[in-house]
């Protein structure tokens, strides 16, 4: 039963870790055209929050709980500024914004080395947080599953959010039909600069989860990043049922290879996979049904 | 001058800018730098054999390569792998394996003893690999950030992967130590500067390939295919062949570079091949002019100065520097320093016509 | 390669058959069992409100969207072909909105257009003077004296002629045209009838077109299409007398034809 399980237990945590950094990524993808090769860095920017909580608030069973959102709005503030000091400066330049991303990346990455020194600091966990609950004969970490119950937290959140409110409304109008959201008096604008700071919010929020399980590192959003662009462009443009799918599917399929080879054949077994699965789904389908060719 | 000359000028003025930079790094250079800095200016050219590649698929293929280290890793290793057996002597095996392994070489290292055939590997891996992640993307019309991002992702699982394969491919570590480049001794200076000079004739030479292309039908196609892809198909055209043509030409330029930056750099490791070794090629590209026919060698030359003489200068600020570059180029010149001449002129025809 | 099943010069009539065509968007059907034969020779005009499928209809045939029947053209079904083997089967199309690429001269413009019939080896030569074929095209479209300015800085009509340029470059033996004067001033509405006219008797021509008028002076033959099917076909005498046209599609104002009625001239007016 362990070598089932564990693999798959595991992969669920990872996969939860992959969804929330995707949610975010598939957010601004999708509305606005725009990748963000920064995103991994605001994870880690979240990261450092949750560390940087802990030196002001030394109890370990509260910190991580206000380190939450604090993360939330430092990341998303952070997502913010990019928004409007460079990003809204490029539209319908998406292959540039990308590389100006690629910049602000290694810009940030440089930052928190020369804040925080080239080597990772511990985050202390919380005693709620210690020990397992064993799930199929598997003692499954309370850590994952808190990662599991926040990825999961955050998807129903934001899948209300836009669902529910008008602010929403508004987001998935400019998904579906920019030119027309702004003729109906939406202002894509205001709409663009909300989504990113959410979108960079989330990514903070799943690097305090990330500090819980491998503590701070100016590295650390390299690590997760490409997974997590490799769950978006599997799962589809701004679309959050094929962002859930294909996290948990990433998680879970990259821990079994791992379990049956190493870690790094199971990273080639998943980008290959992922090039198969466009064989069959590729996204950017052509699918044009206007009047010229764009 | 009459149009007939004019046009003509036009045709030929890269040629003599080729001629300019043979002059410059084959007789100057040389007269000029120190066996040190020469070598240094050896590592840059390398990076611009890639970049010229870069030029041609990005520049005027719009195929944002963010995983040419992967090409240029192929072509660096299959050369790191003779050189390491050249050193090993016959039958011998690389010394790393002896360290942390049993002894026993992989079969897949074998044929590299021989000379011809890493020649043949340098140009045919990159090649092979390129065709087969090409064709898979284009047919599938996967194009834009997904194509970027997919290449990104191909040189993070590359990087893994070397470094996971520390008894095959030395790990973290790379491959280094080499004593001999095809029979003449590494240490020996006047072979050093033999292989700088080899490399300078590379770079000239991907430079002549892609002048020929660019003036050629394939180039227009390949123009028309990053401005209007699928207005391409009704031509009677399939973008992803021209697409496919312009990666694979990139891919093997990069494998040059990566080969002759074995043993100029005496070394090569993950860290040369990675993804962030991916962007700081497309780094020159992009200073230099993504799509000007001498943009992007220029561009990973100064790039490449930079990166020695800012890290010597301020160790830890280069990466500000490579960062802030990237933003600023991108947002104020996105075609590139080279653009330049071309802004100021129509500033000034903008000033005198008001 | 593309087999080259249509030999040219040895049927005495050229023609593109239709037979069953059915177009479905996710359960939608923009067009409903078509069957249209286009012969070579003849100004074929396919008219009918926004919405009747006309677009849809040269978006199958040219394999832009999947459709079901049969689109016969020298024993090759195109509706199981792609784009680019299409067009080198003989058959090219024009967009509503002009596309040519802009950064290209107009001459380059046409050369590249010839691309189909060069060899794979020609592809990476650089073109020496200017091919025939394409100064031939550069005439009848009369854009001879434009060829060495960017595409991008053509008026918009112009931009239209040229695409019908690279058509004829493209050795295109049925053109499919996608309201190419929309946004053309009278007179080079009348210019590109006659163009038509001039390159149209070795080819099969179908204009998709908004503008009465101009259907009028140059059509041989109207198709109307409504709702995915088509209503009526003849010439344009017939097309009007034709009580179901009158109910759907010009309403009850068979007298107020002549100009550009209902939403038919808001693209015709701009530009």
């Amino acid at each position: 039963m362990d070598a089932l399980t564990t693999p798959l237990l595991a992969g669920t945590a990872s996969g939860a870790l992959l969804l929330i950094a995707a949610l975010g990524l598939s957010l601004t993808f999708g509305q606005m055209g725009v990748i963000n090769m920064a995103h991994g860095e605001f994870l880690m920017v979240g990261a450092y929050t949750a560390y940087a909580t802990q030196q002001v608030v030394t109890n370990a069973d509260l910190s991580i709980l206000v380190a939450l959102p604090v993360a939330f709005v430092v990341a998303g503030l952070l997502g913010l500024l990019l928004e409007v000091a460079v990003i809204s400066w490029m539209y319908r330049r998406p292959l540039d914004t990308l590389l100006v991303t690629v910049g602000v990346s290694l810009v940030l990455q440089q930052l928190a080395k020369d804040i925080f020194g080239a080597q990772g600091d511990p985050v202390v966990g919380p005693g709620w947080l210690e020990g397992t609950i064993p799930v199929f004969g598997y003692n499954w970490p309370l850590r994952q599953i808190f990662t599991v119950v926040l990825a999961l937290g955050a998807l129903t959140a934001l899948a209300a959010l836009l669902k529910y409110t008008s602010f929403g409304r508004r987001i998935r109008a400019t998904v579906q039909n920019r030119d027309l959201a702004e003729t109906m008096g939406v202002s894509t604008r205001v709409v663009d600069r909300i989504t990113f700071f959410v979108g960079s919010g989330l990514a903070g929020l799943g690097g305090v989860a990330v500090s819980l399980i491998s503590g701070t590192n100016p590295n650390l959003g390299r690590a997760y990043i490409i997974s997590a662009f490799l769950v978006v462009v599997a799962g589809g443009l701004g679309q959050l049922k094929g962002t859930v799918i294909a996290a948990f599917t990433v998680g879970v399929v990259t821990a079994y290879f791992a379990d049956w080879t190493s870690a790094a054949m199971a990273q080639v077994a998943t980008f290959a996979l992922v090039v198969l699965f466009l064989q069959l789904r590729p996204q950017g389908l052509f699918t044009v049904r206007t009047r010229g060719l764009t | 001058m009459s149009p007939k000359t004019l046009s003509l000028l036009r045709t030929f003025a890269p040629l003599l800018g080729i001629a300019a930079l043979a002059v410059v790094m084959l007789v100057v250079a040389p007269a000029v730098l120190s066996p040190f800095r020469l070598n240094s200016l050896g590592k840059y050219t390398c990076w611009a054999i890639a970049a010229v590649g870069i030029g041609l698929a990005w520049g005027r293929g719009g195929m944002l390569v963010l995983g040419q280290g992967v090409f240029f890793g192929l072509g660096g290793y299959s050369m790191a792998m003779h050189l390491k057996l050249e050193a090993a002597g016959p039958d011998g095996v690389p010394d790393f394996m002896l360290l942390y392994g049993d002894g026993t070489m992989p079969a897949f290292w074998e044929p590299f003893r021989s000379g011809p055939f890493t020649i043949f590997a340098i140009l045919a891996l990159p090649a092979i690999a390129a065709t087969v992640l090409g064709w898979a993307i284009f047919k599938r019309r996967v194009k834009g950030a997904y194509f970027a991002i997919l290449t990104q992702a191909m040189a993070v699982v590359f990087a893994t992967l070397l470094v996971a394969t520390i008894q095959e491919t030395g790990g973290f570590n790379g491959l280094n130590q080499f004593t001999q480049f095809f029979g003449y001794n590494l240490y020996d200076p006047v072979n050093k500067q033999m292989v700088y000079s080899i490399t300078v004739v590379l770079l000239i030479v991907c430079l002549l390939i892609v002048w020929q292309l660019y003036r050629s039908r394939f180039g227009e196609l390949l123009v028309a295919t990053r401005d209007a892809e699928e207005r391409v198909r009704f031509l009677g055209h399939d973008p992803a062949n021209i697409k496919l043509v312009a990666f694979v030409v990139a891919a093997m330029m990069a494998s040059v570079g990566g080969a002759m930056f074995a043993p100029i750099a005496g070394i090569i490791s993950p860290s040369d091949v990675d993804a962030t070794a991916s962007i700081f090629l497309i780094a020159g590209v992009a200073l230099g002019g993504r799509a000007l026919f001498l943009g992007p060698a220029l561009g990973a030359l100064t790039v490449g100065y930079g990166r020695t003489s800012l890290s010597e200068a301020f160790p830890n600020q280069w990466t500000y520097f490579l960062g802030a570059m990237f933003i600023v180029v991108i947002l104020l010149l996105p075609r590139g320093v080279g653009d330049l001449p071309r802004l100021v002129r129509s500033a000034l025809d903008r000033r005198t016509s008001a | 390669m593309s087999t080259h099943t249509h030999a040219p010069g040895k049927r005495s009539l050229d023609y593109l058959e239709i037979r069953d065509l059915t177009v479905d968007f996710d359960g939608f059907k923009a067009v409903k069992g078509v069957d249209l034969t286009l012969l070579q020779g003849r100004l074929h005009f396919l008219i009918g409100p926004n919405g009747a499928g006309k677009t849809t209809l040269v978006d199958a045939v040219t394999g832009l969207v999947q459709g079901t029947g049969l689109a016969s053209y020298g024993n090759q079904n195109l509706l199981t072909m792609k784009s680019h083997r299409i067009v080198r089967a003989g058959i090219g199309r024009t967009f509503q909105t002009a596309t040519v690429f802009e950064e290209l001269l107009v001459l380059q413009n046409l050369d590249i257009a010839g691309g189909v019939h060069r060899s794979a080896w020609g592809m990476l030569l650089a073109r020496r003077g200017v091919p025939t074929y394409v100064e031939e095209a550069l005439a009848t479209i009369g854009l001879t004296a434009l060829r060495d300015k960017p595409a991008g800085t053509l008026a918009h009509g112009q931009k239209q002629w040229l695409e019908i340029g690279m058509l004829l470059v493209q050795d295109a033996k049925v053109m499919l045209l996608d309201e190419p004067v929309a946004g053309m001033s009278a007179e080079e509405r009348e210019q590109t009838g006659e163009l038509l006219q001039r390159i149209g008797h070795e080819r099969t021509i179908v204009v998709i077109e908004h503008d009465m008028e101009f259907v009028r002076s140059f059509a041989d033959l109207v198709t109307v299409m409504h709702a995915g099917t088509v209503l009526a076909e003849g010439s344009i005498a017939e097309i009007q007398a034709d009580p179901r046209v009158q109910e759907v599609y010009l309403g009850h104002q068979v007298e107020a034809v002549p100009g550009d009625t209902g939403d038919a001239d808001q693209r015709s007016d701009h530009a």
